[in-house]
């Protein structure tokens, strides 16, 4: 029986963008890692190029979070307050191929860290590992324009993804991120049109595409997943569609969003159906995950190690099927 | 082609005598364009009629049922679209799980009893696994058979059939005869496969791990008039399934291809729990109708009952939480109150935002049927009266002393209205995104 393989002709290609930078680009990262490129849906090899198999990162912090589990205090319990130290246990011990520094500690209720202390801590993580650096910040506008601005100027020419800006803060980082040479994250909140809206601001101001991620934001497992799933596949399919304003890669939270729910942290005896709390917290964030890359994420930001590894290794398994036999033609 | 509702209305009987289970013709023709009805339930079609629609007035992939001796059968298939957002994806895939004939008896039924008993709440609904997959890997065909009365006697659940043994096949079907079992073919299609299927009236997974073949075999199947039919396109590479799924989905939907007009499945099996369930998570997203594990894990089940609700959630349709008073930590009669609407996004935010505040609390969560705080409020859903009529029929006065009431501060233009509708209380304007909570409730007194 003669068997038609039915293929989406699409005429967009996500943007490539590239993360870190080496010494010969002005940074002292040992390799850089590139992400984006592709021109079909993620996965489908059989109907377009996949150059870039999508990347973990894991999250150290300047602030032991509010709600962090106890499950993964057992992993990470002697080096949390240790951001340099914990940076390098990710890399080394768990694989991590990016680390974003969390500057929580900056927001004026959570700490009130200064953008120079904020400054050292990036400082020392860039020292104490040589993989590519995300920093993470929050919302508050007022401190968080001038954290980042601070971050940017001492890790100058790192290419770090300033991770983030939105509709309402987006001038000051930018323009920081274009002056030390950054990259940079878009962030809104669900929604197709505004993150269209935000791409359209950053362009205006001649921020070069190449340097920009979309965070979509991440609802976890349970608690908004489905709207974050959906708005990813309708960003992908525009951007694949020919919409360059929505063409690029994209930036997902499964594990600073899976590790705040209370399917990460409540103990079995409370709730004997949830199941065993330990398999719990790192499934919450590996189902949460999977299901993101399958929508289109391209960077992901994880914390249980178990989850790390496991896809990971899920995403080199996939990302294999490039080379060697396949039953079905793909390009490359 | 596909007809129009009124092209295939003229080839109706017009009668409108309700034997299809719609009122009249032209529902049911109108059903039929939609792909939501087929033509074998009108028991007066004609053979033009018949032959015309034959093929258009088939949903592109079909329902397939597995159980239902007294219990409500699970109903897979007849999907519509490839992505969700597109318009919902219908029916839930079923999760099935697997029992083997070696195991120990006592061990079998206690099983067999955990995994009836095992149910979860969540969002209002009642999340459980819907089928046992039977692996016949004993010498014994009586221990086939008393694993099949044993499920029997203690569970209405639907069940999967993967038994090589003929012989064991057979009698394990008589005693399903009114169960709709499903038969699981490891190997090749074969001519006694297709008489069980006719005979017992169940359905069939077929297995290939090419494309090619599972056509091969799903048309053979058809030209036998065997249309119950599962997909099973085997791979230890996920990315592989997904490719393979995506391709099957796409075939039936957009080309009408009709031997790959089913539901789809996997088995999942592996040492590696963490594994298992990354696999299980990419299928659920991308097309299979029914994931049999290998393992009873709750914690799991969970993981995945919460991943299928999600995904399988009408996008248009908000999911709601029950309307109530919540309490978040473990406030006292003394304890602040907000309130917000039943929307499940926004429950959850503002749940969680007071949570992260550190102080306990009692959250009032009114009927809004579903909506968010501003479209609730534009639709008059989520005023003053209302409110205040929620609040006194929950009996929140009676229960707690506070007199202050936190509202959303995207709604500050109604609290002199809740004022008026809830005398004695004071309104205090919260503030308009959720995040801001935790430093709203260290800067403002709220009891």
């Amino acid at each position: 029986m003669s068997l038609e393989i039915p293929k989406e002709a699409n005429i967009g290609k996500i943007q490539k963008v590239t993360l870190g930078a080496t010494s010969e680009q002005g940074g002292t990262r040992s390799q850089t890692i590139t992400i984006g490129g592709s021109t079909a849906l993620p996965f489908l090899f059989f109907e377009g190029q996949h150059p870039h198999r999508p990347v973990i990162a894991m999250e150290v912090f300047d602030k032991i979070p509010g709600k962090y589990p106890e499950t993964l205090m057992d992993y990470f319990g002697t080096v949390i307050d240790k951001p340099g130290e914990m940076a390098k246990k990710c890399v080394e011990q768990y694989g991590a191929e990016m680390i974003s520094v969390r500057l929580e500690g900056t927001h004026p209720e959570k700490g009130n860290k200064s953008a120079d202390e904020a400054a050292r801590i990036v400082k020392q993580v860039l020292e104490s590992v040589s993989v590519p650096l995300i920093i993470t910040g929050h919302s508050y506008f007022e401190k968080i324009n001038a954290v980042m601005k601070k971050v940017c100027e001492v890790a100058e020419g790192e290419n770090c993804l300033i991770n983030y800006v939105e509709k309402d803060n987006y001038k000051t980082i930018a323009a920081a991120c274009i002056a030390y040479q950054h990259t940079l994250v878009a962030q809104t909140p669900i929604d197709v049109n505004l993150a269209k809206q935000l791409n359209i601001l950053l362009s205006d101001m001649n921020f070069p595409p190449e340097k920009i991620v979309m965070d979509p934001l991440t609802g976890t497992l349970g608690y908004g997943l489905e709207y974050t799933y959906s708005i990813m596949e309708r960003i992908r399919n525009d951007g694949l569609a020919g919409d360059k304003m929505l063409a690029f890669p994209m930036l997902v939270n499964p594990g600073y969003e899976s590790s705040r729910v209370k399917e990460a942290r409540v103990p079995e005896q409370e709730y004997p159906e949830w199941g065993k709390k330990e398999l719990r917290c790192a499934y919450w964030e590996i189902s949460t995950a999977m299901s993101l890359v399958v929508a289109g994420a391209e960077l992901l930001i994880m914390h249980h190690p178990k989850a790390v590894e496991t896809v990971k290794k899920k995403l080199v398994e996939m990302f294999d099927l490039r080379k060697g036999e396949s039953p079905w033609p793909y390009r490359d | 082609m596909a007809l129009s509702g009124l092209e295939i209305f003229k080839l109706l009987p017009k009668t409108n005598c309700g034997d299809c289970g719609v009122p009249t013709c032209m529902a049911f023709a109108m059903k039929l364009a939609q792909k939501k009805a087929e033509l074998s339930e009108c028991p007066h079609a004609s053979e033009e009629a018949k032959a015309t629609l034959g093929a258009s007035s088939e949903p592109p992939i079909r329902l397939v049922k597995i159980g239902g001796d007294g219990a409500r059968p699970l109903e897979i298939g007849n999907e519509t679209v490839m992505f969700r957002h597109e318009k919902t994806f219908f029916h839930k895939p079923g999760i099935a799980i697997q029992l083997r004939t070696s195991e120990d008896e006592k061990e079998l039924l206690s099983n067999i009893k955990e995994i009836e008993n095992f149910k979860v709440m969540r969002v209002g609904e009642e999340l459980k696994t819907d089928l046992f997959f039977i692996s016949h890997d004993s010498e014994k065909m009586e221990d086939f058979l008393k694993l099949i009365k044993l499920i029997k006697q203690n569970s209405s659940k639907g069940i999967i059939l993967d038994c090589q043994d003929e012989e064991a096949l057979k009698g394990g079907l008589e005693l399903l005869k009114l169960d709709r079992a499903a038969i699981f073919l490891r190997k090749e299609l074969r001519d006694q496969d297709l008489d069980l299927a006719r005979s017992f009236n169940t359905s069939l997974i077929l297995t290939a791990s090419s494309l090619e073949e599972l056509a091969r075999q799903a048309e053979k199947a058809r030209q036998a008039k065997v249309n119950d039919l599962i997909l099973n396109l085997e791979s230890q590479n996920c990315g592989l399934k997904l490719q393979g799924n995506t391709i099957l989905r796409r075939s039936a939907l957009k080309k009408n291809f009709k031997p790959f007009g089913y539901p789809l499945f996997s088995f999942i099996q592996g040492q590696n729990e963490f594994e298992v369930l990354a696999k299980a998570s990419v299928f659920l997203c991308k097309y299979d109708s029914v994931i049999a594990l290998a393992q009873f894990d709750k914690a799991m089940l969970y993981t995945l009952f919460t991943l299928r609700q999600n995904i399988y959630t009408d996008p248009q349709k908000p999911i709601q939480v029950d309307p109530k008073l919540y309490p978040i930590g473990e406030p006292t009669p003394e304890s602040p109150v907000f309130v917000t609407t039943n929307f499940s996004l926004t429950y959850f935010i503002v749940s969680g935002e007071i949570e992260n505040s550190g102080i306990s609390a009692h959250l009032v969560v009114t009927d809004t049927e579903g909506q968010s705080v501003c479209t609730a409020w534009a639709a008059g859903k989520f005023v003053g009266e209302k409110i205040a009529k929620f609040i006194k029929d929950i009996q929140l006065e009676q229960e707690i002393k506070t007199r202050k009431i936190v509202i959303p501060g995207f709604v500050a233009q109604l609290s002199g209205d809740l004022e008026e509708h809830l005398p004695g209380w004071k309104v205090i304007v919260g503030p308009q995104e959720a995040s801001d909570i935790p430093s709203f409730v260290k800067n403002v007194k709220l009891t």
